[in-house]
């Protein structure tokens, strides 16, 4: 997975082309670390049909709040620099997941 | 086949964790199984004050940290999983996750723990994630230099407000209650009301959250006068108590009305050999402390109960010749003469075997065979209960029930 932060965003996310997936995180959100095996799963699995980011979005609060993002953990995909869709602490299943991306790719 | 657990410890906070722990010291072999990661609510609770012995410093995913490496120090395994579907019937219990593996246990521990309350108020749902939280130490760092709005004033709204101050440049606790009165403990309020960055709305509820993409103002609701104030925001942080997560249980253990496990004073379930701790259970106060005392009592529970299940399988189910099994006591008197007429009357008889259990160590047998009187003779053959004599019997008798 690509690092992301308020450096190289604009670049990776929302001038790239196709589908972005974004995995708003930080090292304090417990839930976000316990996701985080599955995350990675998650885009090895599916390598080749999407870009696979990461923001920790502590360091990169602005950025994050900007993306209307204030609540982890987030997974957002983007289409062509769109925001498409976003999974919040309570609809993220990773077989749901999945599926959004089956459907968007 | 998937191995069989002695015991397993359905989630991991700090009751499934202490299960474990003392599961594993007493050389069961446990595991526990948890969605997510270890430590359960405590782990996203930042301020942790009355876990005896942790005061200078403890956090709540420091010392869940602690009991996650004690437990595995005894041996107790860590599994990934998300319970769905269960068989907990029998004499070995199936738990099935949400991947479709199986797990089998002679004993399980719930411990499915509780997650916090929504109060569906209008636009709690919808601004989720996008300023609505319910966890300080997930979300708090988005809110430097913001004001955020706090619901609920027991321990947990208190001190986790107290939490957001280090970060938010105001915290706003909206209080149902009349001035002065919080339901959190006396020195947590106290340090509160010293905090220039806590302020508070009292007799007062949310009525409404407002915000396009991101919250931007509350409405909230003056009860005595139904007055309705707008208070600009970034963040509303909900702690207003917990729900159990027993939803997966229904139908496969007692649940209250309110959908927390019953139990009696050892944890055990109305199942024979499943056991509840910690926060989903019914008890009068849900704590770090009592969570793994109840995971304490369970594992102690439920290792007496998988002795005195191998000791009945072993030499009474699955004898090759007849068994009398007689259930007596030491207190009782009558009971222990009962010893002497059944040696006496197999002594000659190379054909049954004999076995004796204590009526009050090992009550669940007792029970599923109804055994009331002491002493109690029960003959098995194939182990099924074919014959028994209750109450003092003679020598002749016990020849009797033989043929």
């Amino acid at each position: 997975m690509i690092a992301v932060d308020k450096e190289n965003f604009e670049a990776e996310v929302l001038q790239a082309e196709g589908l972005v997936f974004v995995d708003f995180w930080s090292p304090k959100c417990e839930p976000c670390m316990a996701l985080l095996p599955e995350v990675e799963a998650f885009a090895e699995k599916n390598a080749g049909r999407a870009k696979f980011c990461k923001l920790d979005a502590a360091a990169n609060k602005r950025l994050s709040i900007a993306q209307k993002v204030m609540g982890l953990p987030a997974f957002v995909f983007y289409k062509n620099g769109e925001k498409v869709f976003t999974f919040d602490k309570e609809s993220i299943d990773m077989p749901a997941v999945q599926a959004k991306l089956d459907e968007l790719a | 086949m998937a191995d069989i657990y002695d015991l397993l410890v359905v989630g991991g906070g700090p009751g499934g964790l202490a299960a474990g722990i003392y599961g594993s010291r007493s050389r069961l072999k446990t595991a526990v199984i948890e969605k997510a990661r270890p430590g359960g609510q405590a782990a996203t609770t930042e301020e942790l004050a009355n876990y005896p012995g942790f005061f200078d410093g403890s956090t709540g995913p420091g010392l869940m940290e602690k009991f996650r490496a004690h437990a595995e120090f005894f041996g107790t395994e860590i599994l990934r999983g998300n319970i769905v579907e269960m068989d907990l019937s029998g004499a070995v219990k199936k738990l099935v996750a949400k991947d479709g593996t199986e797990y089998l246990a002679h004993a399980v521990v719930l411990a499915p723990g509780a997650e916090p309350r929504s109060l569906n108020i209008p636009g709690e749902r919808r601004l989720r994630g996008k300023g609505v939280s319910y966890c300080a130490t997930c979300d708090a760092d988005f809110f430097e230099d913001l004001d955020v709005v706090v619901v609920g004033n027991g321990d947990a709204a208190i001190e986790e407000a107290e939490y957001l101050t280090k970060f938010a440049e105001n915290v706003t606790i909206i209080v149902i209650h009349e001035e002065g009165v919080l339901d959190c403990n006396k020195a947590s309020a106290e340090r509160a009301f010293k905090n220039p960055k806590l302020h508070f709305v009292w007799n007062s509820v949310l009525e409404e959250i407002v915000g396009d993409e991101l919250v931007e103002l509350v409405r909230v609701r003056n009860i005595r006068t139904n007055e309705i104030t707008e208070l600009e925001t970034n963040g509303v942080f909900f702690f207003v108590g917990t729900v159990p997560r027993t939803d997966f249980l229904k139908g496969h253990v007692a649940l209250n009305e309110q959908g927390y496990i019953i139990t009696n004073e050892m944890m055990e379930t109305d199942v024979p050999g499943v056991y509840a701790v910690g926060d989903a259970r019914v008890k009068y106060l849900r704590q770090v402390v009592t969570a793994a005392a109840d995971g304490a009592v369970a594992a102690v529970a439920a290792e007496k109960y998988l002795a005195e299940m191998e000791a009945f399988r072993e030499q009474v189910l699955e004898a090759d010749k007849p068994v009398l099994l007689l259930f007596w006591a030491p207190q009782v008197e009558e009971s222990i003469s009962a010893i002497g007429a059944l040696e006496a009357a197999v002594a000659d008889n190379e054909n049954v075997q004999i076995a004796k259990m204590d009526t009050y160590r090992n009550r669940k047998i007792a029970g599923r065979y109804q055994v009331k009187a002491c002493p109690t003779l029960l003959l098995f053959r194939n182990g099924e209960e074919v014959g028994r004599l209750e109450g003092v019997f003679t020598t002749e008798q016990v020849s009797e029930l033989l043929k």
